[in-house]
């Protein structure tokens, strides 16, 4: 069902059956992939998608070899693989050059190991930097260079081994606008005239537009633990203008995809007590609360209703750093989604219009229906003093969550419950109050646990 | 002094989470009671007396003494240097020899090197002609000196390697030769020539602390500057004392300026920041070398052939498949592991029964000899402590906030601090041993001198590193003079004062081993205190009591640092840590 894009399609090279892969063991025990079906052939462009966590970079870490499945089974050309695998590499995020070699040597470094005469390993490298555009930079050290030269210099490094499969990790989102879109021009410039040998690209990326314009197919992953949602074909011509309705519209799309639909309460909220074993523990997104109150600000001054793929870009946020504000306002209640649609509630209009102390009476109403924040009050209600240490209830979450997840968890909770004055926390003491606790205590004339100053 | 660099130069480790005092630091710290158990034994047939060699006080013997001096402190640095690598590497690539190997660096990082300087000393001299066995002594200690931080500073750049470039060098196939060579070994160089430095600098400590090394009627001296500078005090030949000094600071200046500060601003490149630094080492012997013909030629034929070589023979992309992290790695103990616990167990067990067998020998009276001297020993390390933060804290502060002032003073400052208190010790003496109470201002003063530019140096680094955002908010807010100290300069201070501190006091309960008991023109001083208890201990040849007194000081020293400062450090980590 694959459309050929430019390219006709060959071979199959990757192969996942039914992947999962596990971190950790016993209680340190991480889900990251589960269920994995995946294929990619040769001459295809594919693009990895969806919000942080949901294992996009884990699963291009698996393809290439750096570490092996826990379920399932990773072929390549047919074959299990075993380590490293030889015939993909990656271009990095963060550029992954060695900053005490210079341009050249980092690009001979990589032919280097693979035994290539000194000769040739310096024709190459020179050829090959002349190709992406660095002549003349050869003997410059990567720090002496802007960012989009710098991943100028990765590209040329990962086309010196001549890679059948080549791996792109985030390779435009540390790269300013306009150095980003340039080099993604050039990228599709190789691939597509065939300038390099490469057979097959996969491209992880948060940023929906992007991959979009450059890819083949869409990937679009979700969390918890990572699996795959859907496959995108992208059957639109080469150069794709970012203006064309056709590009809008499949943006819109996976936007919508993403985002999903907003359920009903009862859903959304989810179940039962940390600790308590049953599991489907509504976990809390970690969204800031003057994100929360901006957004809402944002969408209201929009007419209470906005575009979700439209206003990313406005706002500068990357997907994943607006999905889980989004996420926020369904959970609180202040707006749905639905179609890639953002609509504020009449909570969400009557908070946009709220002065500071009412959106605090607001938001403490709101977080006390999600069943982790009240089960935290009522495990301090219960308290003696009306105070808690911190592990007693990573103890209790971690069971729920995970255990990385927990204390994040309890970070965000703390922070939400400290804005809506439900609860405070001491740093010194690791001890979590209820607010009421701290405000009777004050009327008792004791000194303020929370007001340690560091003299 | 960035706060980067501070924390390169002192990487004492000081583990964040744990517990103070684990089962297996327990064990660890049994196994070295049994090492000085073997000491002991081996020196119970060491000579009762030793003569040492004759010191010649010409100035023109000072060449070939300060050649043999550099040359002990040379040998010792190579085998730290081997020392820190393998050790590093294997601590940091293992995750099973890691749970034992990091514990014991932790252990033996903070024992107090001097108080086994007798005990090897004896137990050499026992089995060796003495010109040797002083020799091996002197080189042994130096390298306990100089070993630990710099093998942490190693396994610490191997730990925090970037995970992109490691996955860089698995996608691109290195094998172990070219990932240490292009990737592990430039990672960590900066961290492990910066703590080549003051590993050399603590060295001469030591050096001329075993230079001089004389109790009673065993002479365990050697010929060098220490020796030199000894002679000369107590013929109170004030020419020679000159002669002797002007050599030291010769040499400690020749060597920073022609090896560690062109090693410090060639190794800048070696840094990960993607930003040129403000204040990159300089070094004016380094560009004449670069700008040389003859060094780039010599450059060429030495070291990059050598590369070249060792390249083709263990260069070659990775074979077997690597797997990034180490997955199923929860330790699972097997029949060998098991096999080898249990017989280590069994030695460690029958060591301590026997040393527990030897330390009955001692008469009560000598425990509360030891109990005394413990209690006197803590009180002049805490009066040395205390009188260096006294100074050093106002001219620190006033150092590193004042720019100019640093200009002038840093390089005075410098200089001084690198002469090893231990070579001045016999010209303190000479001015204080006949007053009332000579030697103990004397203890003092050699702590003093010792230890007290940790805590200077790290004062000026914590001033430095206070943001100037909260200096102009302190103004702006005119705060008094006493509220500034009280809500900004000790708060950020506070990090830095306890790092300073800790490497003091480890130095200065050092300094007691040879500040306590000495031997000065042919008479001998001591007043009361632990350090001296182990001096007088090897003199009368009383190796039950010597046994007793230096694990004494271990324990204590050991003690302090996990109970006291490792909780002050965890306290400053938390609470005061500007970044």
């Amino acid at each position: 069902m694959a459309y050929i894009g430019g390219k006709s399609l060959g071979m199959e090279l990757v192969r996942l059956n039914n992947v999962g892969k596990t971190f950790g063991r016993g209680k340190k025990r991480v889900e990251a992939l589960r269920g994995i079906n995946l294929t990619i052939r040769e001459g295809e462009f594919v693009a990895l998608l969806g919000a942080s966590g949901c294992g996009k970079s884990t699963l291009l870490r698996i393809i290439a070899g750096l570490t092996g499945v826990t379920d399932g089974e990773m072929l390549y050309r047919g074959k299990p693989l075993q380590g490293v695998n030889p015939h993909t590499t990656i271009v990095f995020q963060a550029f992954a050059l060695y900053p005490w070699l210079t341009v050249q040597e980092n690009v001979e470094a990589a032919l280097e190991p693979l035994g290539v005469a000194a000769k040739e390993r310096e024709d190459r490298s020179v050829r090959l930097l002349d190709r992406v555009g660095l002549g003349g930079f050869e003997a410059a050290y990567p720090r002496e260079l802007s960012g989009g030269m710098r991943q100028k210099v990765g590209f040329a490094r990962a086309m010196a081994v001549e890679p059948e499969l080549l791996c792109l990790d985030e390779p435009f989102s540390a790269l300013d606008v306009l150095s980003a879109e340039s080099l993604r021009g050039e990228l599709m410039e190789l691939w597509q005239t065939g300038a390099i040998p490469t057979k097959a690209i996969l491209m992880v990326s948060h940023n929906i537009e992007e991959a979009v314009s450059m890819a083949d197919r869409l990937i679009v992953m979700d969390k918890g633990p990572g699996h795959i949602v859907q496959e995108v074909p992208v059957n639109l011509p080469h150069p794709r203008h970012k203006k064309n309705p056709a590009i809008l519209n499949l943006v819109d799309q996976v936007y919508a995809l993403i985002t999903g639909k907003t359920q009903d309460e009862a859903t959304e909220l989810g179940g039962k007590d940390p600790g308590s074993g049953q599991g489907n523990m509504r976990a809390l997104p970690y969204a800031q609360i003057n994100q929360i109150s901006g957004l809402v600000e944002e969408v209201f001054n929009e007419g209470k209703k906005v575009d979700v793929y439209q206003i990313a870009p406005r706002l500068g946020l990357p997907l994943d750093e607006l999905l889980p504000i989004v996420e926020a306002l369904e959970l609180l209640g202040m707006a749905t989604v639905d179609a890639g649609d953002l609509t504020l509630t009449s909570l969400g209009v009557e908070f946009a219009e709220a002065d500071i102390q009412h959106r605090k009476e607001m938001f403490a109403d709101q977080i006390r229906r999600i069943p982790v924040i009240s089960w935290m009050e009522r495990m301090l209600k219960g308290a003696k003093d009306g105070d808690l240490d911190k592990d007693v209830f990573l103890t209790a979450m971690a069971l729920d969550y995970n255990p990385v997840e927990a204390p994040r968890q309890f970070e965000t909770a703390v922070n939400w419950g400290r804005y809506a004055e439900v609860f405070s926390f001491d740093e010194d003491s690791d001890r979590l109050f209820l607010e009421k606790e701290i405000e009777e205590r004050l009327r008792h004339g004791e000194a303020d646990p929370t007001l340690h100053s560091i003299d | 002094m960035n706060a980067i660099r501070r924390r390169i130069i002192f990487a004492q480790r000081q583990p964040s989470g744990g517990p103070l005092l684990g089962s297996v630091d327990i064990l660890i710290l049994l196994a070295l009671a049994v090492a000085v158990y073997i000491g002991v034994r081996l020196a119970v047939s060491a000579p009762p007396a030793l003569n040492g060699p004759q010191i010649n006080l010409s100035p023109h013997a000072l060449p070939y003494y300060a050649l043999l001096s550099t040359g002990r402190m040379l040998a010792a640095y190579i085998l730290s240097m081997l020392f820190s690598i393998l050790y590093g590497y294997f601590a940091a690539t293992n995750p099973k020899a890691e749970q034992i190997m990091l514990p014991i660096l932790d252990v033996l990082q903070s024992v107090p090197i001097l108080s086994f300087l007798p005990i090897v000393l004896l137990g050499l001299v026992a089995i060796l002609p003495q010109g040797i066995a002083v020799e091996i002594a002197a080189v042994i200690l130096i390298f306990t000196s100089q070993a630990w931080n710099m093998t942490y500073s190693f396994y610490q750049s191997m730990k925090t390697l970037p995970t992109e470039l490691r996955e860089a060098s698995a996608v691109f196939r290195f094998n172990w030769w070219w990932r240490f060579r292009k990737m592990q070994l430039p990672f960590s160089a900066i961290g492990l020539l910066w703590n080549s430095v003051m590993s050399w600098a603590g060295g001469w400590f030591f050096l001329m602390a075993a230079e001089t090394f004389t109790v009673g009627d065993k002479d365990f001296r050697l010929p060098g500057l220490g020796s030199y500078l000894q002679r000369a005090a107590s013929d109170n030949n004030t020419s020679a004392i000159l002669w002797g000094i002007f050599a030291l600071v010769l040499v400690v200046v020749v060597l920073d300026q022609f090896v560690w500060r062109p090693l410090l601003a060639w190794a800048d490149k070696f840094k990960l920041e993607m930003v040129e630094s403000d204040n990159p080492p300089t070094s004016w012997f380094l560009e004449v070398v670069h700008r040389s013909q003859l060094a780039s030629w010599l450059g060429n034929v030495t070291i990059w052939r050598l590369l070249k070589a060792l390249d083709v023979q263990l260069g070659g992309p990775l074979k077997s498949g690597i797997v990034l992290e180490n997955e199923d790695d929860a330790a699972r103990p097997n029949w060998i592991r098991r096999g080898l616990t249990v017989v280590l167990l069994v030695v460690v067990a029958y060591g301590i029964w026997r040393l527990g067998a030897l330390l009955i020998t001692v008469p009560v009276d000598n425990y509360v000899r030891i109990g005394v001297g413990a209690a006197s020993t803590f009180l002049r390390v805490a009066a040395s402590l205390v009188i260096a933060l006294i100074w050093t804290v106002p001219l620190g502060v006033a150092i590193g906030s004042n720019p100019r002032l640093a200009t002038i003073l840093q390089p005075v400052v410098q200089i001084v601090a690198s002469i090893p208190a231990t070579a001045l010790f016999p010209v303190i003496l000479l001015a204080l041993v006949t007053l009332p109470g000579g030697l103990n201002v004397a203890a003092i003063l050699l702590m003093l001198l010792g230890t007290q530019w940790y805590i200077l140096f790290n004062v000026i680094a914590g001033t430095t590193a206070i943001p100037q955002d909260l200096r102009y908010t302190t103004d702006l807010l005119r705060f008094s003079k006493v509220n500034r100290w009280r809500k900004l300069i000790l708060p950020a201070l506070f990090p830095y004062l306890v790092t300073g501190l800790i490497t003091a006091g480890g130095g200065a309960w050092n300094a007691s081993i040879v500040a306590e008991y000495t031997t000065f023109n042919a008479k001998t001083y001591n007043v009361t205190g632990l350090g001296s208890l182990i001096s007088e201990a090897t003199a009368k040849g009383d190796y039950a009591l010597l046994a007793a007194s230096t694990l004494t000081m271990i324990t204590i020293v050991i003690c302090l640092n996990r109970f006291f400062w490792r909780r002050l450090y965890r306290l400053a980590e938390e609470k005061y840590r500007m970044e």
